[in-house]
């Protein structure tokens, strides 16, 4: 491990507010932290609590920073979740990751591996208050399918430093939709690379800034195979002073990833004064041989015409607003693979929103 | 029976720089219910200027006069409680407002201006009427509001909006303007059906005399200068179609 501390210089921890990371970058302990962790399933699909030194042979877990390396040399038991080959999921697997209190760091570790040609949902859901720095390993075995919804419910004080990093085996399916609306700093990388080819990743997010938070997405998706798809689709709205909300997408295609197929897109929608977007598409192709590769990102300010049209015809300031967010957000949220959790999402923007104006 | 009542209205609008610009300079008008007023007067007189300041609109502040409906003081409402109070605006420029759905905006706003929210069945069924009735495609209730439409179609649906809301006094900026003949009949026929139901007025705001056909004016005002300069019946809107607005221009502003 010869990850040096970082001091906010570099590119990829210049947006991120290290001050207020208390030592989770640098070198905060893990021993007194503690996250507590629940796990729920089908009675086929097999959830343990491997201690540090037993991590199946499944886990390839190659740390990228510090903080990832530190984490995974720290979490005292994993929970392994693993769906034997040819099964699909009857319900969805929900891993709750529940911090009790943000005066120490913590450190945790996910593994969820879909075996060949089976299917399965899998709900994470951060809440509480902590400092906490995870990884979440996924590997979808070939052919199969695998939907995550990750949501970061954090309470206002919690610190959250993580990455999620997929292996996408031929022909297999993998979503993944980051929910961001909750914690003071927000920092997480989800990461796809490819096993074989014909791989399909979809990865999307929902974020909700508002005053002094700041949430942070790192997308890295390697194109290291021929005939994969990516699809990256990230949408954010921003509110109140200080609400800080950061995109990178990067996508790398390799000169072996011919008949790529990549597009990527950043969309932040702009409710008030105060805020700050930094949103950095990233596209570096060294095959000639694509069938597409793209990225788009914008940012704009809820047009005041828009108020003013919906409110001209007696709809209240508050309410036009939901509106309007309801479709900005509608679609994304709307396909979320567990449908309950789509009125939970929109209800708790609804809040955000509430809050915002009064 | 409902009155709009405009006293004296001097409206600014903030400029380029941080000075403001006055645009109405003293406007008095009257509008009753069972009325209807038009309004003709050359480009950037300030007439869209009157329109968005009896709607509320944020730009144009009020630098004295006084507006009221029925009494109430219309300048010291909200916006929204403008529009539930009786007001209703067909804008010129209609906003597109991606990804809220017609039909989602039209009963959230149905919801607000009746103060209940329709039985879901009934609504639709109000809805489909309502729209058939402007020829308008059903397809259109799931569309974007005014998003990718044309000019005539967004016209229509201010009309649409219009019929559903049954506001005391409709204020009509320019529907009439991007309309092809047939639209301009069905338009004009959506006014009138409105118009007939007692206790309802209109402040039309048009540059054409085509209109007027379909829609008679009880009144017609000249509207010069940022101020009301001439009111008369039905025939001063041919005079001005035949003589145009030359008459009334102070000499300086020929510039
Ligand atoms: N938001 C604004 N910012 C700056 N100037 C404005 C604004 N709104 C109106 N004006 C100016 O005020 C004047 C009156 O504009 P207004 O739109 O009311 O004219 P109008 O009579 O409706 O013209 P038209 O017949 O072309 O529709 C114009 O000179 C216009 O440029
Ligand atoms: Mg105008």
């Amino acid at each position: 491990m010869s990850f040096e501390v970082p001091t906010g210089r570099e590119e990829a921890w210049r947006f991120t507010p290290l001050r207020r990371l208390r030592g989770l970058h640098g070198d905060a302990p893990f021993d007194l932290g503690k996250i507590v962790t629940a796990a729920k399933a089908d009675p086929g699909v097999a959830v343990m609590h491997p201690h540090h030194g037993d991590l199946r042979n499944g886990s390839a877990f190659l740390p990228q920073d510090r903080v990832s390396a530190r984490a995974f040399d720290s979490f005292e038991e994993a929970t392994a979740v693993s769906v034997p080959a040819g099964l699909t999921a009857s319900q969805p697997v929900m891993i709750s990751l529940r911090g009790e209190s943000a005066e120490h760091a913590a450190a945790a570790h996910t593994l969820v591996e879909v075996g060949a040609n089976a299917s399965a949902v899998v709900v994470l859901e951060y809440s509480g208050s902590a400092t906490l720095a995870d990884n979440v390993e996924f590997v979808v075995g070939e052919g199969a399918s695998l939907s995550v919804v990750s949501l970061q419910d954090w309470d206002d004080d919690a610190v959250h430093l993580s990455h999620h990093a997929a292996v996408v085996g031929k022909d297999a399916t993998f979503f993944h939709t980051a929910v961001s609306l909750g914690g003071s700093v927000v920092r997480l990388a989800p990461s796809v690379r490819y096993a074989g080819p014909g791989g399909n990743a979809e990865l999307r997010g929902v974020y909700f800034a508002d005053a002094g938070q700041h949430l942070e997405h790192r997308l890295f998706i390697d194109h290291n195979e021929p005939n994969c798809r990516s699809r990256v689709t990230y949408k954010g709205a921003l509110q109140g002073n200080g609400a800080h909300a950061v995109w990178i997408g990067d996508v790398m295609i390799r000169p072996e990833a011919t008949g790529t197929d990549s597009y990527e897109a950043n969309r932040n929608l702009v409710l008030t004064d105060g805020t700050r977007v930094d949103s950095v598409p990233n596209l570096e192709i060294s095959t000639g041989e694509v069938v597409r590769a793209g990225h788009a990102s914008t940012s704009g300010r809820l047009e005041d015409e828009y108020l003013f049209y919906l409110m001209a015809r007696g709809i209240s300031a508050l309410e036009a607003r939901r509106l309007v967010i309801r479709g900005f957000f509608g679609e994304l949220v709307g396909q979320l693979a567990v449908p309950e959790l789509a009125d939970q999402v929109m209800t708790a923007i609804g809040g955000k929103l509430e809050k915002g104006l009064s | 029976m409902s009155t709009l009542e405009i006293r004296d209205l001097h409206v600014s609008v903030a400029g380029q720089g941080d000075e403001a610009r006055e645009i109405l300079r003293g406007v008095d008008l009257t509008v009753d219910s069972a009325q209807t007023h038009a309004i003709m007067g050359p480009n950037g007189s300030g007439k869209s200027t009157l329109a968005y300041s009896i709607a509320g609109h944020p730009k144009y502040q009020v630098t004295s006069g006084a507006i009221t409906l029925d009494g109430e003081d219309v300048l010291a409402m909200s916006v929204d409680a403008r529009a539930r109070a009786g007001l209703f605006l067909a804008m010129q420029y209609p906003v597109e407002v991606p990804g809220v759905t017609v039909s989602n905006f039209l009963r959230t706003a149905v919801t607000a201006v009746r103060g209940e929210a329709p039985k879901l069945r009934e609504f639709v069924k109000e809805l489909n009427g309502t729209m058939k009735g402007l020829s308008i495609d059903p397809v259109f209730a799931q569309r974007n509001l005014n998003e990718g439409f044309s000019g005539g179609e967004k016209k229509r649906h201010e009309i649409l909006q219009l019929q559903l809301l049954n506001p005391k006094i409709a204020i009509l900026d320019e529907t009439d303007s991007g309309l092809d003949i047939d639209a301009l009949k069905v338009v004009s026929a959506g006014i009138n059906a409105y118009r007939e139901v007692p206790g309802h007025g209109v402040l039309l705001i048009t540059h054409y005399t085509r209109i007027l056909r379909y829609v008679r004016p009880d009144f017609v005002h000249v509207f010069v200068g940022g101020r009301i300069v001439e009111e008369g019946g039905p025939e001063l809107a041919e005079e001005l179609e035949a003589n145009g607005y030359e008459r009334f221009l102070p000499a300086e502003v020929m510039s």
